[in-house]
């Protein structure tokens, strides 16, 4: 090739390696992203939707929207008796609510003596426990798993979704955002 | 011991691959020729060591050595043979080492069998490959050993994620794998031909069987996981635009695009840095993917497999690589030439823009991805589903389609569209009466399955017109492999163009003996019973299923519960039959003692599953039609050599 060689556009030659510096820059800022995020779900500052479930297991009642407006936050967690995180994080609910946390349980896909058993082996911090059959009350809070941990203020308002296993150094975070949801 | 051995070859195999890294590069350097020999006896030996290293993992996994703590944690003395099996890749650490093993292992068999590339190309790429390699050497030795012992053998393995006690699944990933890791060849081709700025059609023949071979790999792995999905999340659904879906997505599409823009290079040596820029993108895709599912950057919602140090390791990694490459791509291809020029009317601008098509529709899938991620780094949570994937990604795919009907039958270099019409005018007309029958006929279902239905029959009849006026035996195997392969992708799109057109639901409570209809299928509960497998235990119904008037069929959908590690799972029952599927899923017990039961009658879905499988066997038919070509040359070469020898003795 004698002729000579038209001249390429530099900037195009170098925008793939542009591009993949704003993926780059993009990822590290998620990796290092603060864990405490302020918005955590679409569903924070909704109301709960109306929901009234029947009692998960005999001797606890079942669950509905009125039980959270009450005036006084309380925590939701959605949990399963075939869930083990569920079992792992059972200390630190019993740690709640032998602080005086109100706790109410919503038992996703369970069955009663199954649910007694858990409650059985685990420790029961529940004062209500509602059973959801269909995942109908989980998929309505924006829940995708069990278990998940809802902050849920005096007005039935959704404040804080935790989600996974509450560890032990998650309870400070828990108590300050039911602290801020009574403000 | 084995473990002991597997580690050792292990170290053995990097600092081989170190050897080779240094080696190539002295080889390349002036006065280092001296080296060039070492290269590819380096590559071969590292190969065969990571394969021991592996073959000792899975000899651990086997025995189910509970002293070992991948082992111990992932599996479980209980389990059926072929899930311990499946076990040494299902989970991180074992994953890594089948990486890293195919990654050695295709170097190995580049250094043995490749003979057309320049010599000094060749050195770097294998340099190249022993350079990416390091990386995942280094963190599979230093963060995620998988021959760590216990101090003390565990009692009984904590067992394997039901969701992957499988038979697809336990085969799905290593296939993927194959998939993503056989692109790191390309990549290495890649980098070894800017090295030496050697980007030509031998470089493009050099590669492509390699590009082809993943492309195969992952063409099934997509198609296999995604009738896993189908079949054992018991949502009906085929396809969600999951992260993981879409980070096996991307790889396939820039592979896709780079095996058509190789063989314009090879045979036409034409889009010579697109070519190259290609193969650095596809693996690329391939390692952003993994890092996407394993640093659980998107998918937090399901924390298990979140580990920050692991993502930050594979982001480092990118950042060398990715980065890595881009850059020398920027220096050096302002000096790799255009090469051979062609009109806009001609085969090489129909692939140009089914290339770009393939770059959007990657763009599009990534940005969709990512997008969470974006918004949230300026302060709002969104996610990214279907309504925005489905019609966004037709934009590009749809055209393109239409075009793979018309590109075929183009010449290379320049063509007179008015030698084509008459062949055209075949799927055309095809297109419009199928348009106009589901308009008519179907007026209710929408514009994108609409149009899915009708593109999607005219490609399967257009596919096939690259054959006429030719001499069927002698038709290379190659020209067969593209037509059956863009046939799959006519079928496919009927299949998921179809369900998602006429697709029945019925969720019905059920008592035993009642009767439900869906579509025209009418369904009867016989009977609800529990059944126990190796390591699970099962409620089961007994479903009988009649289509319209004929004779019934019997299913047994299931509820299952595992025992180790606990979980449930559904195993939804189907029914095919040659128009269409039955889905059966079993749910929960109501309180008044009826069965939660769901049924889907999905027309023509096993079409979209059947049209993936014969997008991979284009694959291999062209995959044979090439390697088979290569040998005959190679063949007749040596035997040329050797004759010119012989004459020369005889003289």
């Amino acid at each position: 090739m004698s002729e000579p060689e038209p001249k390429r556009s530099r900037i195009a030659i170098w925008l793939p390696l542009a591009l993949f510096g704003a993926f780059f820059a993009l990822v590290i800022w998620g990796l290092v992203r603060p864990a405490d995020r302020e918005v955590a779900s679409a569903f924070i500052g909704k109301p709960l939707p109306q929901f009234a479930l029947d009692a998960a297991t005999d001797g606890q009642p079942g669950l509905s929207t009125a039980d959270f407006k009450v005036g006084k936050p309380k925590l939701l967690n959605v949990f399963a008796s075939w869930c083990v995180p569920c079992a792992i994080e059972s200390p630190q609910l019993d740690a709640l609510a032998k602080q005086g946390v109100e706790i109410d349980g919503v038992a996703i896909r369970d069955r009663k003596e199954d649910v007694a058993r858990f409650l059985a082996t685990n420790g029961n911090p529940f004062q209500r426990i509602g059973k959801d059959d269909l995942s109908e009350v989980q998929l309505g809070i924006g829940s995708s798993g069990v278990p998940e941990t809802f902050v849920i203020d005096g007005k039935g308002v959704i404040r804080y979704q935790h989600l996974g296993e509450i560890r032990p150094e998650d309870m400070d975070l828990i108590l300050r955002k039911l602290q801020e949801a009574g403000q | 011991m084995i473990a002991e051995l597997g580690l050792a070859v292990l170290w053995m195999a990097a600092a081989l691959a170190v050897l080779q890294l240094f080696a190539g590069v002295v080889a390349l350097r002036p006065g280092g020729a001296a080296m060039t020999g070492l290269v590819r006896p380096l590559a071969v030996m590292q190969g065969a060591l990571v394969a021991v290293s592996f073959a000792s993992l899975i000899t651990l996994f086997l025995e189910t050595d509970l002293s070992v703590k991948l082992v111990a944690e992932n599996s479980h003395s209980m389990k059926p043979v072929i899930f311990k099996l499946a076990g040494t890749w299902g989970n991180h650490e074992g994953s890594m080492l089948l990486w890293i093993t195919i990654m050695a292992v295709s170097g190995g068999i580049v250094a043995l069998v490749e003979k057309r590339l320049r010599e000094d190309t060749l050195i770097a790429t294998l340099a190249g490959q022993a350079f990416v390699s390091l990386g995942f050497y280094a963190f599979l030795l230093l963060s995620s050993n998988p021959f760590e012992r216990l101090p003390e053998p565990a009692p009984e393995g904590a067992g394997l994620n039901p969701l992957l006690q499988d038979i697809g699944l336990a085969f799905h990933p290593p296939t993927l794998y194959v998939g993503y890791v056989g692109l790191s060849v390309a990549f290495s081709f890649a980098i070894g031909a800017l090295v030496t700025r050697d980007v030509g059609p031998a470089f493009a023949r050099a590669m492509r069987p390699w590009v082809l071979g993943a492309w195969i790999f992952l063409t099934v792995g997509i198609t296999a996981g995604s009738y896993w999905a189908y079949y054992t999340l018991g949502w009906g659904g085929w396809w969600f635009w999951d992260p993981v879906e879409n980070a096996s997505l991307m790889p396939w599409l820039a592979a896709t695009a780079l095996l058509h823009s190789a063989s314009v290079l090879a045979s036409r040596n034409a889009l010579r840095a697109w070519t190259v820029m290609l193969g650095v993108i596809a693996f690329s895709m391939s390692m952003i993917g993994t890092f996407l599912v394993r640093s659980g950057i998107l998918t937090s919602v399901h924390a298990f497999a979140v580990d920050p140090e692991r993502g930050s390791f594979i982001l480092a990694l990118l950042a060398i690589y990715i980065g890595g490459a881009l850059a020398l791509f920027g220096l050096r291809a302002s000096t790799v030439t255009e090469g051979e020029r062609f009109s806009l009317f001609s085969r090489e601008a129909s692939l140009v823009f089914n290339n770009v098509m393939l770059c959007g529709t990657l763009g599009i899938v990534l940005l969709g991805t990512l997008y969470p991620l974006l918004t949230e780094a300026f302060g709002t949570k969104v996610s990214v589903g279907p309504p925005y994937f489905n019609p966004v990604s037709a934009i590009f795919v749809l055209p393109m389609m239409a075009v793979m009907c018309v590109g075929p039958l183009l010449r290379w270099r320049k063509d007179k569209p008015g030698r084509i019409t008459a062949t055209v005018a075949i799927p055309a007309l095809l297109f419009a009466l199928v348009l106009l029958a589901v308009v008519v006929f179907a007026p209710a279902i929408r514009v994108l399955p609409m149009l899915g239905i009708a593109i999607g029959a005219g490609l399967a009849v257009g596919s096939w017109l690259p054959l006429r006026g030719r001499n069927l035996r002698r038709t290379p195997l190659s020209v067969y492999g593209m037509v059956v392969a863009h046939f799959g992708i006519g079928v496919a799109l009927l299949g998921a163009a179809s369900e998602s057109a006429f697709s029945t639901e019925r969720l019905a409570a059920m008592n035993v003996g009642d009767t439900q209809t869906v579509g025209p299928i009418t369904i009867k509960l016989l009977n609800i019973e529990p059944v126990a497998g190796p390591n699970w235990t099962a409620l089961e119904a007994t479903v009988s299923a009649a289509y319209k008037d004929g004779a019934p069929v019997t299913l047994h959908p299931q509820a299952r519960t595992f025992s180790s590690p606990p979980g449930e799972r559904t195993e939804s029952a189907l029914h095919t039959r040659w128009n269409g599927q039955l889905y059966a899923v079993l749910g929960n017990e109501g309180e008044d003692g009826r069965w939660q039961m769901r049924f889907w009658w999905k027309p023509f879905v096993p079409l979209l599953w059947l049209g993936g499988l014969l997008v991979a066997l284009g694959g291999v038919l062209s995959l044979i039609g090439r390697v088979a070509h290569d040998v005959k040359r190679l063949r007749a070469e040596g035997k040329i050599a050797w004759r010119k020898t012989r004459m020369e003795q005889v003289k």
